[in-house]
């Protein structure tokens, strides 16, 4: 190699960028020479966790990935896209921004909200709607709040400015997230016109930089997210990224103009190790390698390093290849819009990158040897069961003593910040922005987007409740998979295809990574008996954080985020109650069954219990149940039984229309597990009289079991003849307890 | 009558705001861009909700200052139609179009949410075929509405009776309970005295699509296509 410059890279210096030794020597090997420091720095982000999924993709491949309407299937470009019917394609991804959020919550967030939506729309396709997972610790910890309102703000006010309206999300507050909160973003696209692919393909076609300056802001964030999060992390805040909105909303608008025209060979945009990972992935996708000429890149300082350039994060900027003679067209359009188009480069035969500063090669690197399915590494992990899965399962309903008072037990869960109303939270979104938002004012258990000028609806929604994977990684996860699905039948539509957040703890802890490979498991076997392929995602590990030289890993968080289709919008299912005098039944069965339930764990303090009932074969054909109930508009009403079981799922049917019940329960089980258990399986629905007989005459032919819970009052509450006072009371403290918490 | 939506930089309601004039209103409208030194001989200019210029100083600070704006300006002192919506009307508040000043929510937060309205002018054209007795379920988004407008200037409003909407709670009652932002005397939009501009922090065109559940808002449209 020609470089006057850059001394030889050291061992030392790999392992100070996140490399191991033995990586080290597979560069040399790759390389046929020692590194320099540049190119140590590409290989360091590109074969970090983040970029590289090393040691996650042996057991990622094990995901079904395939279905009758997927039209870009996992890993093939920046996101999964989908055939929603009527020749629309939908193009949907959830990433983390666990980490960055940790340290500066407002900006780690938002620019995990900037992120999310450049994959969606470097595809061509527009954003039409936003979900988030958030997880934080213990609310009455000043942390904790300094954490959730910054990590809302960031998302609010990139979002809002942005105009993409947050339909839906979910949060979850208990102390294993104390340091590390989860931020885990989802963004939803309509392909306008044609997809554009990620590949670089063509020797001789323009390589332009477009969108924003490169700044040192970010630098190497990727292989920052791959380190443990410690007390000295703070120290790391250079590599937390800023976010500009406005820029993005520009880059949209642009992108999405260049998309319609014919300049256009391949687009990525610049994430996680910036230039060094659209390059050489865009290279790599293609079969051919390019010359990039980090002197051209606008940068926002001066005397930039050049391997600061190549792993500077910084936000708002994409890598696009064009059509040699089409040069005008793409100046023409960025310069519309205010934002730079600068040719860095050129493609080139061969699969090499070369990057040149001041007129030197300053780094050389095969594009193949960098990326996932090429020359990254693939590890497989040891993992060990730990001792408190075996301990959990031992777990005796009888060892609890059920309470006097349920009334009381309601109250206090009603405040539970896991149970109360996340209203604090979502008022600071825009959730209407592109009036495409069919929920705002008809509640229901997904989120429901109306694709203007046709008769379809998309759906969509995110769970996981952690601590029922925690306690049982293989089943927890089917219980992430079903609830989605469930939540997407109740609100009338037919679950499509999944994307996985997913945030782990350290993958060379054995136990930790045992976690990891049962919610591969459960997950596997969930998607595939919804058929819902698993279009692609994120994994997120080290979300753990050193106390005293321990490590307390997160409770393991596969986070699920599901699309489905509702063919005929007259058919969309809301959750209220909708007149006094109409019927409650169950669907599903009830169980004497409190494990891993927040009335457990907040009321009796028990933290120690294994997954909630659940049987995958009896959840799916309850769900078909509901599919069928309204499609034949046998019900008015259906809302699925999680988190506080199904009292809570009773007053938030209540809610909407300030509608009460009255209800008996099962003398067959316990009380306190009717009310508050968690067992999977179940949806209350809602019955007009006119619709009783053939409700009845519909489900008779079912396998699954329903009982007449009871009837919608004006607005009292009662409990086998117990009065449990006015919805106003629950509802007072259900919409406000958040607020007050946080104050 | 021809619309024009004007489009900024970091406009994100402008398309929402053609779909409900063009589509669901069956008005001709056209699109015109801040760089623009012509209003394309439209009647009625609407200046949509989102960040103009990412809005990073005070909200409608430098929008006011772009090509467009000097023809929409003289267009209003003209007499011609013009109406500001969110970010629109805090760019109007920038002009000397409308009187008064959009200050940060006194939540300190963005608020995103149906509010309800009450009608009050009788003699603008946007309110003026609307049921004073009645409450409007139009959502609110934005972190910087709190109408606000020294005694003298406020008592001039009055005077020209230039208040068109006031938040209200669902029974058409005007509260501090339902006041969202903070807003003086709930103020939720105004006109001008010629009662041919209008700005208003509400989003009507978000809920003029039944595909929505909510249409109130499309009577505000209608009101004014009446009265115009």
């Amino acid at each position: 190699m020609s470089s006057k410059v850059s001394s030889l890279a050291t061992v030392e210096q790999a392992q100070e960028l996140g490399l191991r030794p033995e990586e080290f020597d597979k560069i040399k090997e790759i390389l046929g020479r020692t590194p320099n420091f540049t190119e140590l720095s590409v290989y360091s982000v590109m074969w970090s966790e983040h970029c590289s999924y090393k040691n996650s993709i042996k057991w990622l491949k094990t995901l079904p990935k395939d279905g009758p309407h997927m039209l870009v299937k996992a890993g093939e470009e920046n996101a999964g896209l989908v055939d929603v019917g009527d020749g629309v394609g939908c193009a949907f991804k959830i990433e983390s921004h666990n980490h960055p959020s940790a340290l500066e919550p407002y900006q780690g967030a938002a620019t995990g909200v900037g992120g999310i939506n450049r994959d969606i729309f470097t595809m061509g396709a527009r954003p039409v709607a936003q979900l988030n997972s958030l997880r934080f610790g213990e609310l009455d910890k000043a942390r904790t709040k300094w954490l959730v309102k910054g990590v809302v703000k960031g998302i609010g006010d990139y979002g809002n400015a942005f105009g993409i309206p947050i339909i839906g999300g979910e949060v979850f507050f208990d102390k294993c997230y104390n340091t590390n909160p989860l931020v885990n973003a989802f963004s939803a696209g309509i392909l306008e016109g044609k997809m554009i692919s990620a590949k670089a393909k063509g020797p001789g076609n323009p390589v332009y930089i477009v969108g924003s300056a490169t700044g040192k802001d970010g630098i190497a964030g990727a292989a920052f997210a791959s380190k443990d999060l410690t007390a000295e992390s703070a120290a790391d805040l250079p590599a937390v990224q800023v976010g500009d909105p406005f820029q993005e909303k520009l880059l949209l608008e642009a992108t999405l103009e260049l998309a319609k025209t014919d300049a256009i060979v391949g687009m990525q945009d610049m994430g996680a190790a910036g230039i060094t990972c659209s390059t050489t992935e865009m290279s790599a996708g293609g079969g051919v390698g390019m010359d990039i000429d980090l002197d051209k890149v606008p940068t926002r300082q001066e005397n930039m390093k050049d391997w600061e350039i190549l792993l500077s994060e910084s936000q708002e900027r994409m890598l696009v290849v064009i059509h040699k003679g089409k040069e005008k067209i793409v100046e023409a359009i960025f310069k519309k819009w205010d934002l730079h188009a600068v040719q860095i480069g050129v493609v080139t035969e061969g699969g090499t990158v070369n990057y040149f500063m001041h007129g030197e090669k300053v780094a050389s690197v095969p594009a193949h040897s960098l990326v996932l399915g090429g020359g990254a590494p693939v590890y497989e992990r040891e993992y060990k069961e730990p001792a408190y899965f075996q301990q959990y399962k031992k777990f005796k309903i009888e060892s609890v003593k059920q309470p006097d008072d349920l009334k009381k037990v309601a109250m206090q869960l009603m405040k539970s910040p896991n149970i109360a109303s996340k209203r604090w939270i979502y008022e600071q979104y825009d959730s209407m922005v592109g009036t495409n938002t069919m929920t705002t004012n008809r509640p229901a258990d997904a989120g429901i987007v109306n694709l203007k000028g046709s008769n379809r609806a998309l759906a969509m929604t995110v769970d996981c409740n952690s601590r029922y994977v925690n306690a049982d990684p293989e089943v927890g996860t089917q219980i992430a998979v079903s609830e989605a699905a469930r939540n997407l039948v109740c609100s009338g539509a037919v679950p499509s295809a999944v994307t996985n957040c997913l945030n782990f703890g350290n993958p060379y802890n054995p136990e930790c990574y045992w976690q990891f490979v049962g919610a591969i498991k459960g997950m596997g076997k969930a998607c595939l008996k919804f058929e819902t392929p698993v279009t692609g995602g994120n994994v997120s590990f080290y979300n753990q954080t050193k106390v005293d030289g321990k490590e307390e890993p997160v409770f393991p968080t596969p986070t699920i985020g599901m699309i489905g289709v509702i063919k005929d919008k007259s058919k969309i299912m809301t959750l209220d109650f909708k007149t006094k005098g109409d019927l409650i039944f169950l669907v599903g069965e009830s169980k004497d069954d409190i494990s891993s339930s927040e009335y457990l764990v907040s009321y009796h303090g028990i933290n120690e219990s294994p997954a909630p009932y659940f049987d995958l074969d009896k959840e799916y054909a309850m769900q078909d149940t509901i599919k069928g109930l309204i499609d034949k508009k046998l019900i008015n009403a259906a809302h699925d039984c999680a988190d506080g079981g199904l009292f809570t799922t009773l007053i938030e049917m209540a809610i909407p229309n300030k509608l009460g019940f009255d209800i008996v329960t099962d003398s067959e089980v316990r009380e306190d597990a009717f009310l508050f258990g968690e067992a999977q399986g179940r949806v209350i629905v809602g019955v007009s009289e006119a619709q009783e007989d053939e409700f009845i005459e519909f489900m008779m032919k079912q396998k699954t079991p329903y009982t007449l819970l009871g009837h919608v009052t004006k607005g009292k509450i009662c409990v086998d003849e117990n009065q449990f006072g006015f919805l106003d009371d629950f509802r007072t403290v259900y919409d406000n307890s958040l607020a007050e918490a946080l104050a | 009558m021809k619309f024009g939506v004007v489009t900024f930089p970091g406009s994100n309601c402008d398309e929402d705001m053609i779909y409900t004039l063009g589509t669901l209103l069956g008005q001709k409208v056209e699109r015109l861009w801040h760089k623009d030194t012509g209003l394309k001989g439209v009647d009625f200019v609407v200046l949509p909700g989102g960040f103009s210029y990412g809005d990073y100083l005070r909200s409608g600070a430098i929008a006011r200052f772009s090509p467009i704006m000097q023809e929409v300006i003289a267009h209003g002192q003209r007499g011609g139609y013009v109406m500001g919506v969110c970010n629109g009307f805090q760019i109007l508040c920038e002009t000397p179009l409308l009187e008064g000043a959009l200050l940060h929510n006194n939540t300190q937060k963005f608020i995103c949410k149906n509010v309800f309205l009450k009608p009050v002018s009788k003699t603008a054209p946007i309110s003026k075929s609307l049921d004073s007795g009645k409450a409007y379920k139009i959502p609110i988004a934005h972190g910087e509405g709190r109408f606000f407008a020294p005694d003298d200037m406020l008592k001039s409003i009055y005077d020209n009776d230039q208040v068109i909407f006031q938040y209200c709670d669902e029974t058409g009652n005007v509260t501090d309970a339902a006041n969202p932002n903070g807003a003086l005397n709930n103020i939720a939009g105004i006109t001008n005295k010629t009662k041919n501009v209008f700005g208003m922090m509400p989003h009507p065109e978000r809920a003029a699509d039944t595909n929505l559940g909510n249409t109130d808002g499309k009577l505000i449209f209608e009101s004014i296509l009446a009265n115009i």
